[in-house]
């Protein structure tokens, strides 16, 4: 009896061993999946961001420092910083960097709304065809257009002027904006507009009041982006100014040298330019994350 | 009270300010960030102030960049630089499109006879100055002493190629980290292709014949290349075919290499011993020679000009009569010491003997400028001037091309002879296309 009343109590122990294995097992599976992905993760990002971090460490370097053997070990010193500082007006350059960045943004942002707007609700079939021709603007090489547009800037005066590089970055922003914009605002159900039409907003207000507030991570990420790409642009920046409007780009081309060595104070200057926009992104990295991932899950 | 008293006069003194700045013009000046050029931006402060009425405005930028946003500049009329950064190549090809203002006029005080003779012959046009030479160079031979002196080398007045490779075997050391040799493997028409011109000059070749037919596949070009590619193989230094200018300085300057033949203007970074571990031990001799001394070693001068576009070329010629100037070298001799002065422009810098105890390397780099011929490089005739390089438009590209082509064999992803093979029909290409051959 004693056993017989064991026996079952054993197997009931035993299935909850055997169910709780399989718990641990799966746990198990999922701690293990899960620590893989996260290592993974780190890895990816460890790559990407090592050789940012190398630069940061080798503007810390002395010139002999930086071209000898790698190494993490050596004394730190700030000899490239007074050197570049003592070069260069950084603070001018970071201005027009700014001023152009959020500049061009801005401008791009106000173009673009409307027209993904237009494009997004009132759609005819060439929509498509347009999109897709905005974009095919990208694809030609920016130097095919150089002497054209640097002839109109020289005949405009807009050579060497913040105002000329603003309207270049937009030109050249202005698709991608358009694009993200546009699936943005197409995520967005028609009849909430519908609904403030018939309440009698006006297309302006519905613009206003409707579509900007509820798409506004998605534009928020789309401004970010288009701040991003006009900071680190360096072709039309480098070629279309020469001290008045350069930007940090010219800050940084500055200090690369064909005779001597350089690569601590071009890292110590390319630290410096990086470094406000680095802290921009950090700060608004939930926005851009949440507006690159809106509309993802549907 | 007193505040409203004193604001009118503020008002006035800052109107007072802004009336004399408004009468100093501002000139636009281009240039690159070697180590001369940034003494002369350190000394803006001296210019302007005994030029009152002229203000500068730096633009530095990257060599390659700088010459394409002035050629976009120039070629388009743009007048955004009123000074430009050019060199020896540039300056006869830009004067004769007149792009840039002749200096025919320049001041009794800033001594034009002064200047040596190769380096203003280089910067002419029709016989009249079109740039100031800023600095000159040649190239010469660098050895450790120390090494040498293990072996048991004694150099001789004017090596040869085949002692240079003799010496090289014989100072190759790779478990010590010493390559017997560094030279430049880097692809561009100024960095590998300078010293394998110089190479194949002193061979016995040259780029064009008198028509401008192409001459890369003649034997002196396959002997010369043949000869380079074994010599970096067997005693360079690890991926010398990455190395410019610049790396070969960083790998000397470690005591990386026995022997470096390069630019004379590396004498001076390598004799200080603040940026180089071996300067109590350098040695230099004049560039190797092999069939011919003719264009064995280069010629170069980094030289400021006025483009035609500029609205200001007086106050630009004051300023680059000022830079390239006897006072001006002086003024960097005693502000920044007598090795940092920019060597290779004028009679009187050689002359001086600050110059001459300090810098001990100075006589040989005179000697090697004032014997480097533009005119006549090759040993065979050719229709183009330039050492290390052939003076028309189209070479910046071909150059580049065939510099590639010449690493691909040093690198060995092509064996030298289809190296060179590509490098001719390529070369042929660009010149039917520009209109030298039918």
């Amino acid at each position: 009896m004693t056993t017989a009343r064991t026996k079952p109590l054993a197997s009931t122990s035993n299935q909850a061993a055997i169910k709780e294995g399989r718990h641990a097992a799966f746990m198990n599976t999922a701690a293990r999946r899960r620590l893989g992905l996260t290592v993974l993760g780190w890895t990816i990002a460890g790559v990407i961001f090592f050789p940012i971090f190398w630069m940061v460490l080798t503007g810390f370097k002395t010139e002999a420092a930086a071209i000898a053997e790698p190494s993490l070990i050596f004394s730190p010193t700030l000899e490239s910083y007074t050197a570049v500082h003592g070069r260069a007006d950084y603070f001018k350059f970071a201005m027009n960097s700014v001023v152009v960045a959020f500049g061009s943004t801005l401008l791009a942002l106000l173009i673009a709304i409307p027209s993904a707007y237009s494009m997004a609700f009132l759609p005819t079939k060439r929509t498509k065809g347009t999109l897709l021709w905005m974009l095919s603007t990208k694809m030609l090489p920016p130097v095919g257009v150089l002497v054209p547009i640097y002839l109109l800037f020289r005949d405009v005066g807009l050579l060497d002027t913040r105002t000329g590089l603003i309207i270049v970055y937009t030109l050249m922003n202005l698709p991608i904006v358009v694009w993200m914009l546009y699936t943005f605002f197409k995520d967005l159900p028609k009849d909430i507009l519908e609904a403030g039409r018939m309440d009698g907003a006006s297309t302006l207000q519905e613009v206003l009041f409707l579509l900007l507030p509820l798409t506004l991570p998605g534009i928020a990420s789309t401004g970010l982006l288009s701040v991003i790409l006009s900071w680190n642009e360096a072709f039309w920046s480098l070629n279309l100014t020469s001290s008045n409007a350069a930007p940090l780009t010219a800050y940084i081309a500055s200090f690369s040298s064909p005779e001597g060595l350089f690569w601590a104070k071009l890292s110590a200057a390319s630290t410096m330019a990086i470094a406000p926009i680095l802290v921009f992104g950090w700060l608004t990295q939930k926005q851009m994350v949440r507006g690159l991932t809106f509309g993802a899950v549907k | 009270m007193k505040l409203t008293r004193a604001l009118p006069l503020a008002g006035i003194a800052a109107v007072g300010a802004t009336a004399t700045a408004a009468y100093a013009e501002t000139i636009t000046v281009a240039t690159v960030n070697n180590n001369d050029m940034v003494i002369m931006q350190s000394l803006t402060d001296e210019f302007e102030a005994a030029h009152p009425d002229i203000e500068l405005d730096w633009v530095i930028l990257e060599e390659n960049v700088l010459r394409q946003r002035l050629t976009t500049d120039i070629a388009t009329d743009g007048g955004q630089f009123d000074v430009m950064t050019i060199g020896t190549y540039e300056a006869p090809i830009w004067a004769e499109r007149g792009w840039l203002v002749p200096l025919n006029d320049l001041p009794e005080d800033y001594r034009a006879d002064d200047l040596l003779k190769p380096v203003r012959d280089g910067l002419s046009h029709n016989g009249t100055l079109h740039a100031l030479p800023f600095y000159g160079e040649s190239s010469m031979m660098f050895y450790r002493k120390d090494l040498f002196e293990q072996a048991g080398i004694e150099v001789s007045k004017q090596p040869t190629w085949e002692e240079v490779r003799d010496w090289a075997s014989r100072v190759h050391d790779p478990d010590n980290g010493v390559a017997g040799i560094c030279l430049r493997g880097k692809p561009g028409w100024g960095e590998n292709m300078a010293f394998v011109s110089t190479l194949v000059n002193t061979f016995g070749g040259r780029w064009f014949d008198e028509e401008w037919n192409p001459q890369i596949n003649s034997p002196a070009w396959q002997e010369a290349i043949q000869f380079y590619v074994d010599l970096l193989n067997d005693y360079g230094p690890a991926g010398a075919s990455s190395n410019g200018f610049n790396e070969n300085l960083a790998l000397f300057s470690r005591g990386n290499c026995g022997i470096w033949v390069d630019a004379t203007s590396a004498a001076g970074k390598l004799y200080n011993p603040g940026e180089s571990s071996v300067a109590d031990q350098l040695g230099f001799a004049p560039a190797p020679i092999a069939e011919t001394p003719k264009g064995s070693h280069w010629l170069w001068s980094w030289a400021l000009a006025i483009p035609s576009s500029s609205e200001k070329p007086e106050a630009a010629k004051t300023f680059i009569s000022w830079a390239t100037s006897q006072e001006y070298i002086e003024l960097v001799g005693e502000t920044q010491g007598w090795t940092s002065v920019p060597p290779g422009t004028r009679e009187s810098t050689y002359a001086n003997e600050n110059y001459q105890r300090e810098a001990p390397f100075a006589d040989f780099v005179l000697h090697a400028i004032r014997n480097a011929d533009p005119t006549d490089s090759t040993l065979e005739p050719s229709p183009y001037m330039g050492v290390q390089f052939v003076g028309i438009p189209e070479f910046q590209s071909i150059g580049t091309q065939v510099g590639q082509m010449v690493a691909s064999a040093l690198t060995g992803d092509s064996t030298v002879e289809q190296a060179l093979q590509s490098a001719q029909r390529a070369t042929e290409r660009t010149m039917q296309r520009a209109g030298y051959l039918d």
